[in-house]
């Protein structure tokens, strides 16, 4: 942070305004300044920090629907909601699909990412705009109208996943019905969505790196694939942390996939954590649907805070 | 990787981005590694095209020729009857209006706001400015999931349940927004605003003349990106609207989808397409500064 001193620049000159005692001028610029701040923070406190409280305070109690209206009479249940998630099979289920969907669909995202960028930062692209705008669009679309339009692709007689599949010889599955190939499919939508986000950010980070480190490696004799380990991973590190930190966030409340594409099926095999949080809100248990909220968040700090000790830059 | 070539020394009419290709540059542009390389992109592309072009090909056909096996690409019987269902039959002229006014109000708004405690958190030196950055900081990573329950609870007392107020004044508090908007606001020169300040403008003037003006490109990038967060978010709007006609796309397309009309594909994709398609053409439009938004903003 940046501290400016608030002496003036010009002291002593013509200028009368500038006689006013230090102290005033203090004080109108403390207003004016809270006067900048002052729509944002009302929202802020009302529509931010009161929730993130409020959540915490419901999920030691047993507030339900009905108590809607009078939020404060509710009882202190201590520890039973987070209890009663963690040994909830159904809760578990979600938990460990959760884990399933960020640990592949994570790092494929950020592999074909990089993979693209390295492709178009080679030099030897022929539209290289063409591609990035190209790659990039799937990051623009609604999730709900994608997913609708995947769940099409995905059909298991006319769809064209298995047409396409059929040209190669290969019997494709149905795919949202088989419990075994539902997760993939989610995946392979949310990796399809998603890719174009990291790899914008990471071409930009691959075009900060300065051209005569890859010559001075290319005079030492280092081959491509030594190049890309030794000069282009760890200056690509920053970048890198930020884009699995964001895609961590992100799949880690998957909730539209399921929700239109599957309703959490077959047998429970695409439910999510985010997915079960908004069932139980439906059910009325807003308790343990809070609860269940702040095992979501420890989750995501926890990750956070792995992807940062995994790639945070070595000196 | 290759060795980078020398360049070329005798190109002085080169272009303003590239330097004009040499002999060299040209044979490896257009040699073996590069057809393979381009090829490899190509297929990539139509992976990521392929889906939306195919979204909106089957959006006009019939229902009929959408279920034949195996698929027609090109439309036989070009038909605009799913998307006539839907704006007569499915009132998505009023789920369209929702959208369009909710996403406007959020990114007006949330600039704005993120604009001016950006400006203060960054330029003026005032009491409880360090605790209210930290404040805002610390919430930058507090996702929708986690407030959605206590947030229904809080604006159902406020009586705002399908109101508009309730779709778009959460989120005109975006902590990424003042984050941007601050980190922006930073490289502005002091001595201008001292400059300003010293001609008499008040801080407000010095704020809307000076400022705004000043950072006009994150403004626009904060902008579009608030706008298409807004178009396209589902969970809150999901919660915090029951009545139909206050649906907004996703909302009304994602009920539509899994309720009775779940295999009618033709309106369904048509409802994909109207969501998807202005968000696109914006896109297409805007793209040089969308993607250098999202890129300054993973650097910085």
């Amino acid at each position: 942070m940046a501290l400016r001193t608030d002496a003036p620049p010009v002291t002593g000159g013509p200028a009368t305004r500038g006689r006013r005692p230090e102290s005033a001028r203090r004080r109108r610029r403390g207003y004016a300044a809270w006067g900048f701040a002052l729509p944002f923070t009302v929202l802020f406190a009302v529509f931010m920090i009161l929730p993130v409280g409020a959540s915490l305070y419901m999920a030691f109690t047993d507030m339900r629907g009905a108590d809607l209206r009078s939020p404060l009479a509710v009882n202190f249940v201590g520890l039973d909601n987070f209890v009663t998630a963690v040994t909830d099979p159904q809760f578990q289920q979600a938990a460990g699909n959760t884990v399933y969907f960020v640990g592949v669909a994570m790092p494929l995202t950020l592999g074909i990412a990089l993979l693209l960028a390295a492709l178009l930062n080679s030099g030897l692209t022929w539209f290289r705009s063409v591609f990035r705008v190209g790659f990039y669009a799937p990051v623009v679309t609604s999730i709900v109208a994608v997913a609708v339009v995947w769940r099409f692709l995905l059909q298991p007689d006319f769809g064209l996943v298995n047409t396409v599949l059929g040209f190669v010889g290969i019997d494709g599955p149905d795919w949202l019905t088989d419990p075994t190939w539902a997760m993939p499919s989610l995946i392979m939508l949310a990796v399809w969505r998603n890719v174009g986000f990291s790899m914008v950010i990471l071409l930009a980070g691959l075009q900060g790196i300065p051209k005569d480190l890859y010559e001075a490696a290319a005079l030492d004799g280092a081959g491509p694939v030594r190049t890309f380990r030794s000069v282009t991973v760890p200056l690509l590190r920053p970048t890198l942390l930020f884009c699995a930190v964001m895609a961590g966030i992100a799949y880690l409340q998957f909730f539209e996939e399921p929700f239109v594409m599957t309703q959490g099926g077959p047998l429970g095999a695409t439910n999510s954590v985010a997915y079960e949080i908004y069932n139980q809100f439906g059910f009325g248990d807003y308790g343990l649907s809070a609860a269940m909220s702040y095992l979501l968040f420890v989750a995501i700090a926890i990750l956070s805070f792995l992807q940062f000790r995994l790639l945070r830059p070595k000196n | 990787m290759t060795t980078t070539p020398l360049p070329p020394a005798t190109t002085s009419a080169a272009p303003a981005e590239l330097p004009a290709p040499s002999r060299g540059d040209r044979r490896r542009r257009f040699g073996p590694r590069a057809l393979l390389l381009n090829g490899a992109l190509l297929v990539g592309l139509v992976a990521s095209l392929g889906p939306l072009v195919w979204m909106v090909l089957s959006s006009v056909k019939p229902e009929g020729e959408i279920r034949q096996f195996p698929p027609t690409l090109v439309p036989q019987d070009v038909t605009l009857e799913n998307y006539t269902a839907l704006f007569d039959r499915m009132n998505f002229p009023q789920f369209f209006l929702n959208s369009v006014i909710v996403a406007l109000a959020v990114t007006v708004g949330a600039v704005l706001f993120s604009a001016m405690v950006g400006y203060a958190l960054a330029k003026i030196d005032f009491p409880g400015r360090k605790a209210l950055f930290l404040l805002i900081m610390a919430t930058l990573m507090v996702p929708g999931t986690i407030t959605f329950v206590p947030l229904f609870v809080l604006v159902a007392n406020l009586d705002l349940i399908n109101t508009y107020a309730a779709l778009i004044l959460p989120f005109l508090a975006a902590p990424f927004g003042v984050f941007l908007m601050r980190q922006f606001m930073l490289d502005i020169p002091d001595e201008l605003l001292d400059a300003a300040r010293v001609d008499g403008a008040g801080e407000f003037r010095t704020f809307f003349r000076i400022v705004l003006p000043q950072t006009g490109p994150a403004l626009a990038t904060l902008g579009i990106l608030t706008f298409l967060g807004s178009w396209n978010n589902f969970l809150w709007p999901l919660v915090a609207v029951q009545s139909a006609d206050m649906y907004t796309l996703p909302v009304a397309l994602a009920l539509y989808s899994t309720g009775q009309n779940t295999v009618q594909y033709g309106l369904l994709l048509a409802g994909a397409t109207v969501i998807v398609t202005p968000i696109l053409v914006v896109f297409l439009v805007l793209q040089r500064r969308i993607i250098q938004g999202i890129a300054t903003t993973g650097i910085k």
